[in-house]
């Protein structure tokens, strides 16, 4: 990673265009625990002569929220109205350095920089209204971007008069002190989606919708499967085409045309020869076997007790081995980018998560220094994690350096299938106990494939060992991808989704052995008291009425706490038991993720989270040989539908005590492990494989023998 | 070259020196800057390229330009009129019916054709129609409220 390069005063001027211009600096700022911006500057925001404040991010908005939540936590301590915010969001030569938009960190560590970048902003303003109005500091008051004097509200300046001709810098490197809850006008309050207009109208830009004079289009030859080695390529038909330019550089083969239809079918007309990988590969059958069976170290992430010992003294011992397929981020934005190379440097319009990153990556592969590359994110058309990965934009840089002209790579769909860094497959075994009185005495977790993420869960059970081998390529140095026959990657809340289900099967499976209520059998094992008013919340918004499972009913239960944030969900689900089909009627999500920025927003990610968690607990995953990706389209790859959403109830549980936390990933996190258990509940099947499709509901209900 | 390919986008004649299997969605997106068509799948199976053809909802990464000699299409760059947003773009704003906004002009302008039909339409026929238009960020529920809000409004969608 290169070192970003440092700001200057005259920099910030010239990027802001004068004005009043405050910036956060240092990692002072930085919650215990959050990652460390290594550049000097974490946030900052101009205000200009027109009143207007704005605000400059490297985060990006991919559906998400961010550029409203965060626009509402700088109007907020800046005391201006939120229209008067203008975002810019992701663009390397205007923004301060960022690692990228994932994890549902944003909110949380971006959040404290900017907000103490304007509460600094509201400071020095107040002072020079303070001295223009001969008054002292303390006699005034902002509101809506007017300072005024107490009591006699006629004696203002606006912060528009105030930056007028003004060249005042101010940095910070303290934390600043914030608005308090109960003072909030923007924060806490719903507002309308900076962006909903724009998105409605058919005016918001993406990645493909950028335009520059000369621009063609590219397809790229790709392989037939992965691994698979180009022999030999015949061009010539293609190049013998009007208007068509055909690259070849290294192992980038490519045809350029003005329309993307010609370009297509010059790609058609290109005679490739392949050398197959030798061996079959694995199926999504096989492919757990090779991940339990990999030559890899389990590596303890956490134990208390003996959880060994503690097996030999339990009453009842629980082992389960749950499974989970390959899920696609299938974002409805394919990746694509428009890269323009001009006076020495690359421009790059991407749908990208990690803008600066992707500048890096960029540089790398045009030989350039990391200055000489711009990337600007426009809006994401959904990412999900799978945006971190941009092959497409050194693609389209690599094409206009080599074309001289400005190219768009825009991937078809089957390039977004073939290229997705998937959610890895993964299995959990998992040994747990029970003493007489029905109490969990160990817990003993073994994960493959899936990661940390998600496993830390917060029961008190004294003896407990969590081990882990084979996890996300990002968290350990050792990137298991020769595990996968493909790549894989980060996946909305990485891991959690997979380690969630097997935790909260557990649970369910414990509480239906002891004969106790699923809901109360947790509350049992549950000191937290964010979890238990979380989950008693959801409880009773649901209408929770008390039973031991399977009651036929078809409900079920499940929670957790992930980024900061607690969740829990209850759901009713009706399973057509000879079918093995099943139909989710109804989902109470309750969340306690801190100062809820944006309740209405919030809420919205709560709804997509679970929305999209219906896909890989029913429905999603790839199916593939070795490194032949089969699911190429939407037609074969199931994503959640109208039909398929049941109503969802999303309740934010209030802590205006706690700064906000992360919102994006929680709910999906749960949404697995709830169905699974209200299918339990129902058909008193359990089921440890993710998807739950329907031979699989209607194989378990079979086997289970009653 | 062909003859160039006449049709109306947005209430205003066009004249596409193109040739008749060109696609439109490519026509929209490149000749006539229209890139609120968007590209997501190439196959009709994801809803985000929809526009109206004379009223009828039509997946421009199907529809040749020669199938749209003579006849009327609607892009979402076309549904406010001087300014005024549709009832449906309103209420998809109010009830917050979208994310990322990559499908929104592909929903806005299916459930458009739906109450031109139909301005009553119950739950399962707004559904229906909805069915094969895919959202990856999970706002059905408030895209579905939104659709409602209108059809219960009265408010007619802009003819």
């Amino acid at each position: 990673m290169g070192e970003p390069h440092s700001f200057s005063r005259r920099d910030f001027f010239r990027l802001a265009g004068g004005g009043i211009v405050v910036c956060v600096g240092g990692a002072a700022l930085a919650a215990p625990g959050a990652p460390r911006y290594p550049a000097e500057v974490d946030a900052y925001l101009a205000i200009g002569a027109d009143g207007r404040v704005t605000v400059f991010s490297g985060k990006i908005e991919m559906g998400q929220g961010v550029m409203t939540s965060l626009a509402q936590m700088a109007a907020e301590e800046l005391g201006v109205e939120l229209q008067s915010i203008d975002m810019v969001m992701g663009d390397t030569d205007r923004c301060p350095w960022d690692m990228g938009t994932f994890g549902s960190m944003s909110t949380r560590f971006f959040g404290p920089a900017l907000r103490a970048a304007a509460a600094e902003a509201r400071v020095v303003l107040t002072d020079l209204a303070a001295r223009r109005l001969a008054v002292p500091r303390e006699r005034l008051t902002v509101h809506a971007g007017i300072v005024s004097v107490s009591g006699d509200p006629r004696r203002q300046v606006s912060y528009g008069q105030l930056a007028r001709g003004a060249r005042l810098m101010r940095r910070v490197d303290a934390a600043a002190v914030l608005r308090a809850a109960a003072d909030f006008e923007v924060m806490g309050r719903s507002a309308t989606r900076l962006d909903a207009h724009g998105k409605v109208t058919g005016g918001a830009l993406y990645a493909a919708d950028i335009r520059r004079p000369g621009q063609l289009y590219a397809r790229i030859l790709r392989p037939p499967v992965h691994r698979a080695q180009l022999r030999s390529v015949d061009t010539s038909a293609a190049a013998a085409m009007d208007g068509v330019t055909v690259v070849r550089r290294d192992d980038l083969v490519a045809v350029l045309h003005a329309d993307p239809q010609r370009a297509a079918a010059a790609l058609a007309a290109l005679r490739a020869e392949w050398q197959q990988p030798g061996e079959a590969g694995p199926d999504p059958d096989s492919i757990f076997a090779q991940l339990q069976g990999a030559p890899l170290t389990m590596a303890a992430s956490a134990q208390r007790g003996d959880a060994v010992a503690a097996r030999t003294r339990a009453a009842r011992v629980f082992e389960s081995t749950y499974h989970k397929g390959y899920v696609a981020h299938a974002p409805i934005e394919p990746h694509a980018a428009l890269a323009e190379v001009a006076g020495g440097r690359v421009t790059v319009w991407a749908s990208t998560q990690t803008p600066f990153p992707t500048r890096e990556r960029i540089a790398q592969a045009l030989a350039l220094a990391p200055e000489r590359v711009r990337v600007i994110t426009p809006f994401l058309g959904g990412g999900f994690g799978g945006k971190s990965a941009d092959r497409q934009a050194v693609e389209a840089a690599r094409l206009a350096q080599i074309s001289g002209r400005p190219v768009q790579v825009a991937w078809e769909r089957s390039e977004e299938f073939f290229y997705d860094r998937f959610d890895p497959a993964a299995v959990v075994t998992l040994v747990t106990g029970l003493d007489r009185a029905g109490r969990v005495t160990f817990w003993d977790f073994a994960g493959y494939g899936a990661g940390e993420r998600g496993t830390a869960h917060v029961y008190d059970i004294p003896d407990l060992r969590i081990r882990l081998a084979g996890g996300m390529a990002y968290e350990q140095a050792a990137a298991p991808q020769q595990l996968h026959p493909f790549e894989v990657g980060p996946w909305r809340a990485p891991g959690a989704n997979m380690n969630v289900f097997a935790i909260e099967s557990q649970m369910d499976l414990m509480a239906a052995a002891a004969g106790v209520d699923p809901l109360e059998f947790r509350l049992q094992h549950l000191r937290d008291a964010r979890m238990r008013r979380v989950l008693e919340t959801a409880a009773q918004a649901f209408g929770w009425r008390s039973a031991a499972a399977p009651s036929r009913r078809g409900v079920g239960v499940a929670c957790a706490s992930d980024a900061g944030s607690y969740v829990a969900a209850c759901a009713q689900v009706a399973v057509d038991e000879t079918q093995g089909t099943v139909r989710v009627l109804r989902v109470v999500c309750a969340e306690d993720l801190g100062i809820a920025v944006n309740p209405e927003g919030a809420r919205m990610q709560i709804e997509g989270g679970i929305t999209m968690g219906l896909g890989y607990a029913l429905s999603e995953e790839l199916q593939f040989r070795g490194g032949d990706i089969l699911d190429r389209s939407f037609a074969s790859y199931h994503l959640p539908r109208f039909s398929d959403v049941p109503h969802i109830e999303a309740i934010l549980v209030r802590n205006d005590e706690l700064a906000p936390q992360g919102g994006g990933e929680p709910p999906i996190t749960i949404t697995g492990a709830v169905l699974a258990n209200a299918i339990f509940d129902a058909t008193g099947a359990r089921q440890t494989r993710l998807p739950m499709t329907a031979a699989r509901v209607r194989a378990a209900i079979a086997a289970r023998g009653v | 070259m062909a003859a160039p390919v006449r049709f109306s986008v947005n209430g205003h004649p066009v004249s596409l020196a193109a040739a008749p299997e060109q696609l439109l969605i490519w026509a929209l997106r490149g000749d006539l800057g229209l890139t609120g068509t968007k590209y997501g799948c190439g196959a009709g199976t994801c809803g985000a390229c929809t526009v109206l053809i004379d009223g009828h909802a039509a997946r421009a990464c199907l529809t040749r330009l020669g199938d749209v000699a003579g006849r009327e299409v609607l892009t979402i760059e076309g549904v406010a009129r001087g300014g005024t947003l549709d009832p449906l773009q309103e209420a998809f704003m109010e009830h917050g019916a979208l994310q990322c906004g990559f499908c929104t002009p592909g929903m806005i302008l299916t459930a458009k054709a739906l109450l031109a039909t139909t301005p009553h339409p119950s739950r399962e026929a707004i559904v229906a129609a909805m069915e094969h238009q895919l959202c990856r960020c999970g706002a059905q529920q408030r895209i579905l409220a939104a659709i409602e809000a209108v059809a219960a409004g009265g408010q007619a969608s802009h003819g």
